[in-house]
C-alpha cells in the first residue's frame, strides 16, 4: 500500500467517526436508526400531519373499528386512534428521550467521578446514592409534583432523578476497573488533568454497558410515565401518551382490541428499533468487535 | 521407544481473513523418558500443536485438517470426547503458563488437587488428601498438611506453579506438557521451578514436552529441541546440536536475539546528574483499614532509597516482583505520592510543585509501561494516541499534527499505513513501539521504562532494545530501566541498582557488579540467570 494514500482519508479518524462508519455497515442498526428518525419526524410534525385534532370527539361514533375515515379506528369517545397515537408518541418520546438523557448525563458524570476519584469521596457519593435508592420513589415523585405543581418539565426531572441511580452504579463499577489500567496511568504521566482523562480515556471505555442500559432505560421510563399518568400525576387528559393509551386499551381489550393493539404496536416497534440501534452502537463503539474494520 | 508420534499434523483457524494455517504438516516424536523442548516465537504454532494433541482448542474456529498423533497405540486426534477424558489428566497432563488464572480462586488447593484422583482413580476423599499432601511435599512445598487448605491467592506465584505441577503429576501421567511454565515467574523462582521439573522428570522417568520461547531456559532443561516458525518445524535435533551448531538461519537469528554481553558504548562518567533521588520512601496504607477505623501498619514498598541518574545514562533497576522497583519508578515520576524523601529533577524538587506545574513538568519526563496490551487506550487510534501528548503540551496544533505523528511513527519503526488502526490490530512488539512513540512524542529528557520488554518474544525484545538504545543516543535521553532480567540490563545499561524488599542493596557500574557482586542477594540473582553457554 502506498504511504500517502491512507493519510488523506484519515483526518477525521476518531472513535466517533469510525463508529459511524461501522454503524452504517450494520443493517439491523441502520434500519433501527431510520425507523426511529421517521418516528421522531412524525412526532415533530404531528400537528400538521394528524388527520384530526386530538380533542375532537364524535360521541355518536363510539368505539368503531378501522375504516377508511379512521384508519386505526376510534376510541370509546369517538376520537381518532391514529391521531391519538401520533400525539401520544410526542409525549412518550419526549419523556423517554429527555428523562433518559437526564439520567444518562447525571449518572455517567456522577459515576465516573466517584469511580475515578475513589477513596472517601467515592464512599460518600455512593452512600448518597444508596440513600436515594432507599427512598420510596413514588413518594418522592408525588412530593415533587405536589410541591411544585404539575408540569411536563417536572415529570422529566422526577423520572430522571430516579433513573440515574442505577446508571451511576454501573458506570462507577466500570470506571473502577478502567482507572486501574495502565493506559490511564500513561495519561497521567503524560501530564493530562483528571477531567481530560475522564473525558477522553475513561468514559469512552464505559460506553458498552452504558448503551445497553440506556436502551433498557428508555422503555422503562415510558412505562413509568404511563403509570404516573394513570395515577393522575403525569400528563392530563385529553392529552395522552402511548403508555396511557395502552393502559386504557387493556380495560376494553375484549370488546375493542384495536384500542390496545395499535398503541402497543407503536411502542413495541419503537423499542425494537431502539434495541437494534443500541446493539449496533455498542458494537460500533468497540473497535475490537468482530464487525470492525479489517486490516484496512 | 517413542511414546508419542506425531505425523503431518495440520491445524487451521477460521478467521475474518479466511482460513489461516497455524500448524503446517508438523511431525515429531517423543521418546519415553526424554524432555523435548518446542521453541518458537508467539504465533509460531508451538502451543497450538500441543493443545491440539489433547483437542483442547475450541472447534470452530480451529480445525484439525490432517495428521495422526499416536500415543500408546491410540490416535489422539481421532478419540471421542469420552475417550479423551480418560487420557487427559491421567495419561497426559498439562502445566500452563499463568498459575493464577489456571487455578480456581474459589476452591482450596487441596480440593483442586484431589479432583483428578477422585475422577480418574476412584480414590476416596481421605486417601486422595493423603496423596495430595505427598504430592505437595514432592514439589517442595513446606508444611503441606496446613498448606493444603489454602486458597490460590494466599500463595506466591512460584508456589502456585508448584501446586500446578503437583496437580499435573498427582494422577501419575506418562507425558507432561508444560506450556511456558516459568515465563511468568521471577528469575530466582524460575530457576527453582526448572530444577524441580528436572528432578521430578528424572525420578519418575517422566516424558516432558516443554514449550518455551526462551532458549536459555531450554538449554537448561531439554534433551532435544524442536524449533518452530510460522507453523512449521524449522529444525530439530539434540539440544547441544541445535543450540551450538544451528543449521538454519532462523535458529541462528533466534540465538542471536538472546541478550548477551555488555553494552557497546557506555555513557560518559562526567555528565551532570539529571535526576537525584535521596532517601525516597513510599509506603502504602496497610489493608484492613475501614472507612472510619484506624489504618493498619503501612507496607513499606520503597524504603529509604537514594540514587541519581546522569544525563545520557541508562540506569538499570533490578529486583524480583514485590521488591518495590516499579513503585520506585512511579514515585520518581510522582505517579504515586512519596511518603518521605526528595526527588529532584534538573534541580527542581518535584514534590514541591503545584499540580499544574507538575503537569507541565511531565512533558520532560515520561514512562513506558510493561504491558503494551494494557497501556494503550483500546478506543484510540495510533494517530490519536500519538497526537494527544503533542496537542496537550502545545507542541502541535490540531490539523498540523499529522506530519509530526508520521515522523514519530518513522522514528519508532511503525509502518505509516497503520496510523488509523486501533491497538488490538497490532502485535505485542508493534504495540510497544506505539507506547514508546507516545513516550518520546514530547521530546522528554528522562524516561522511566518499567519492564518494557518482559512481555515480548526474544526476537522482538532485541529489536525493541535496539530501538531504545538508538533513541537514547539520538535524543540524549536518560533512562531508568526497570527489569527483572539481568541479561537485558547488562546489554542496555551503564549502571545498575539492585533492589530487595524496598531497599537498595547494591549499586554500581554494570560490569563491576556483574563481575564481582558484593551483596549475597545479587549473587543469588546472578546465579539464577539461565545461561546459554558456548553458543557461537
Amino acid at each position: 500500500m502506498s504511504v500517502a494514500l491512507p493519510v488523506d482519508a484519515q483526518q477525521s479518524s476518531s472513535l466517533w467517526g469510525d463508529a459511524w462508519w461501522r454503524l452504517r455497515r450494520n443493517r439491523a442498526a441502520l434500519a433501527g436508526l431510520i425507523f426511529l428518525s421517521v418516528i421522531v419526524v412524525v412526532a415533530l410534525l404531528t400537528p400538521l400531519l394528524a388527520p384530526y385534532a386530538y380533542e375532537e370527539q364524535r360521541l355518536a361514533l363510539g368505539a368503531s373499528g378501522p375504516s377508511a375515515a379512521h384508519w386505526l379506528g376510534t376510541d370509546v369517545l369517538g376520537r381518532d386512534m391514529l391521531t391519538r397515537i401520533m400525539y401520544g408518541g410526542r409525549v412518550s418520546l419526549l419523556v423517554g428521550f429527555v428523562a433518559t438523557a437526564v439520567a444518562l448525563l447525571i449518572g455517567v458524570l456522577y459515576g465516573a467521578v466517584a469511580g475515578y476519584v475513589g477513596g472517601r469521596v467515592d464512599a460518600v457519593m455512593m452512600r448518597f446514592v444508596d440513600i436515594l435508592y432507599a427512598l420510596p420513589f413514588m413518594i418522592f415523585i408525588i412530593l415533587l409534583l405536589v410541591i411544585f405543581g404539575q408540569s411536563m418539565l417536572l415529570l422529566f426531572i422526577a423520572i430522571g432523578a430516579v433513573e440515574w441511580l442505577t446508571m451511576a452504579r454501573i458506570v462507577r463499577g466500570q470506571v473502577q476497573n478502567i482507572r486501574r489500567q495502565e493506559f490511564v496511568e500513561a495519561a497521567v504521566s503524560m501530564g493530562l488533568g483528571p477531567w481530560t482523562i475522564i473525558r477522553r480515556h475513561v468514559i469512552p471505555n464505559t460506553l458498552g454497558p452504558v448503551i445497553v442500559y440506556t436502551t433498557l432505560t428508555i422503555p422503562s421510563v415510558m412505562l413509568l410515565e404511563a403509570f404516573l399518568s394513570f395515577l393522575g400525576l403525569g400528563v392530563q387528559p385529553p392529552q395522552s401518551s402511548w403508555g396511557l393509551l395502552i393502559s386504557y386499551g387493556v380495560e376494553t381489550m375484549e370488546e375493542f382490541p384495536w384500542l390496545l393493539v395499535y398503541p402497543g404496536l407503536a411502542l413495541t416497534l419503537t423499542l425494537f428499533a431502539l434495541n437494534f440501534l443500541g446493539d449496533g452502537l455498542r458494537d460500533a463503539l468497540d473497535p475490537q468487535s468482530a464487525s470492525g474494520r479489517g486490516g484496512s | 521407544m517413542a511414546l508419542l508420534e506425531v505425523e503431518g499434523l495440520t491445524v487451521s483457524f477460521r478467521s475474518r481473513y479466511g482460513q489461516v494455517t497455524a500448524v503446517d504438516n508438523v511431525s515429531f516424536s517423543v521418546t519415553e523418558g526424554e524432555t523435548l523442548a518446542i521453541v518458537g516465537e508467539s504465533g509460531s504454532g508451538k502451543s497450538v500443536t500441543c493443545y491440539s494433541l489433547l483437542q483442547l482448542l475450541p472447534r470452530p474456529p480451529a480445525s484439525i485438517e490432517a495428521g495422526t498423533a499416536l500415543f500408546n497405540e491410540l490416535d489422539l486426534l481421532r478419540l471421542s470426547e469420552r475417550e479423551l477424558r480418560k487420557v487427559r489428566g491421567s495419561e497426559i497432563a498439562m502445566v500452563f503458563q499463568d498459575p493464577m488464572t489456571s487455578l480456581n480462586p474459589y476452591l482450596s488447593i487441596g480440593s483442586q488437587l484431589i479432583e483428578p484422583l477422585q475422577l480418574h482413580h476412584g480414590c476416596g476423599r481421605r486417601e486422595a488428601l493423603q496423596k495430595a499432601v505427598v504430592a505437595l511435599k514432592e514439589v517442595g512445598i513446606d508444611r503441606p498438611q496446613t498448606r493444603i487448605s489454602d486458597y490460590p491467592h494466599q500463595l506466591s506465584g512460584g508456589m502456585r506453579q508448584r501446586v500446578m505441577i503437583a496437580m499435573a503429576l498427582i494422577a501419575e501421567p506418562r507425558l507432561l506438557i508444560a506450556d511456558e511454565p516459568t515465563t511468568a515467574l521471577d528469575v530466582t523462582v524460575q530457576a527453582q521451578i526448572l530444577q524441580l521439573l528436572k528432578r521430578i522428570q528424572q525420578q519418575r522417568q517422566l516424558t516432558v514436552i516443554f514449550i518455551s520461547h526462551d532458549l536459555a531456559v531450554v538449554a537448561e532443561i531439554a534433551d532435544r529441541v524442536l524449533v518452530m516458525h510460522q507453523g512449521q518445524v524449522v529444525e530439530a535435533g539434540s539440544c547441544s546440536e541445535v543450540l551450538q551448531r544451528p543449521q538454519q538461519q532462523y535458529t541462528r537469528d533466534l540465538l542471536a536475539a538472546v541478550p548477551r554481553g555488555a553494552k557497546q558504548k557506555t555513557a560518559t562518567e562526567v555528565a551532570p546528574a539529571l535526576l537525584r533521588v535521596s532517601q525516597l520512601s513510599t509506603w502504602f496504607a496497610g489493608s484492613g483499614g475501614s472507612f472510619f477505623g484506624a489504618e493498619a501498619a503501612p507496607n513499606k514498598a520503597v524504603d529509604d532509597v537514594s540514587f541519581e541518574v546522569r544525563r545520557g545514562e541508562i540506569v538499570g533497576l533490578v529486583g524480583e516482583s514485590g521488591s518495590g522497583k516499579s513503585t520506585t519508578g512511579r514515585s520518581v515520576l510522582q505517579l504515586l505520592p512519596q511518603t518521605a524523601g526528595l526527588v529532584e529533577f534538573d534541580g527542581v524538587n518535584l514534590s514541591q510543585l503545584k499540580r499544574y506545574q507538575m503537569q507541565q513538568m511531565r512533558r520532560r519526563m515520561q514512562m513506558i509501561f510493561q504491558d503494551p496490551y494494557a497501556s494503550l487506550n483500546p478506543r484510540m487510534t495510533v494517530y490519536e494516541c500519538l497526537a494527544e501528548p503533542l496537542l496537550h503540551h502545545g507542541l502541535a496544533v490540531r490539523g498540523s499534527a499529522m506530519a509530526q505523528v508520521l515522523q514519530l511513527m518513522d522514528d519508532v519503526g511503525l509502518a505509516r499505513a497503520g496510523i488509523r488502526k486501533y491497538p488490538h490490530e497490532f502485535s505485542g512488539g508493534q504495540r510497544q513501539r506505539i507506547a514508546i512513540g507516545r513516550a518520546i512524542a514530547t521530546r522528554p529528557e528522562f524516561i522511566v521504562a518499567d519492564e518494557p520488554v518482559s512481555a515480548l518474544d526474544v526476537t522482538i525484545q532485541s529489536q525493541i532494545l535496539e530501538l531504545l538504545l538508538a533513541l537514547v543516543e539520538q535524543h540524549n535521553l536518560s533512562m531508568l530501566f526497570i527489569s527483572h532480567d539481568l541479561a537485558v540490563v547488562r546489554k542496555l545499561c551503564d549502571r545498575v541498582l539492585v533492589m530487595r524488599a524496598g531497599k537498595l542493596v547494591e549499586s554500581g557500574a554494570v560490569e563491576a557488579v556483574y563481575a564481582n557482586p558484593q551483596h549475597p542477594y545479587t549473587k543469588t540473582l546472578l546465579a539464577a540467570l539461565p545461561q546459554l553457554a558456548a553458543v557461537p
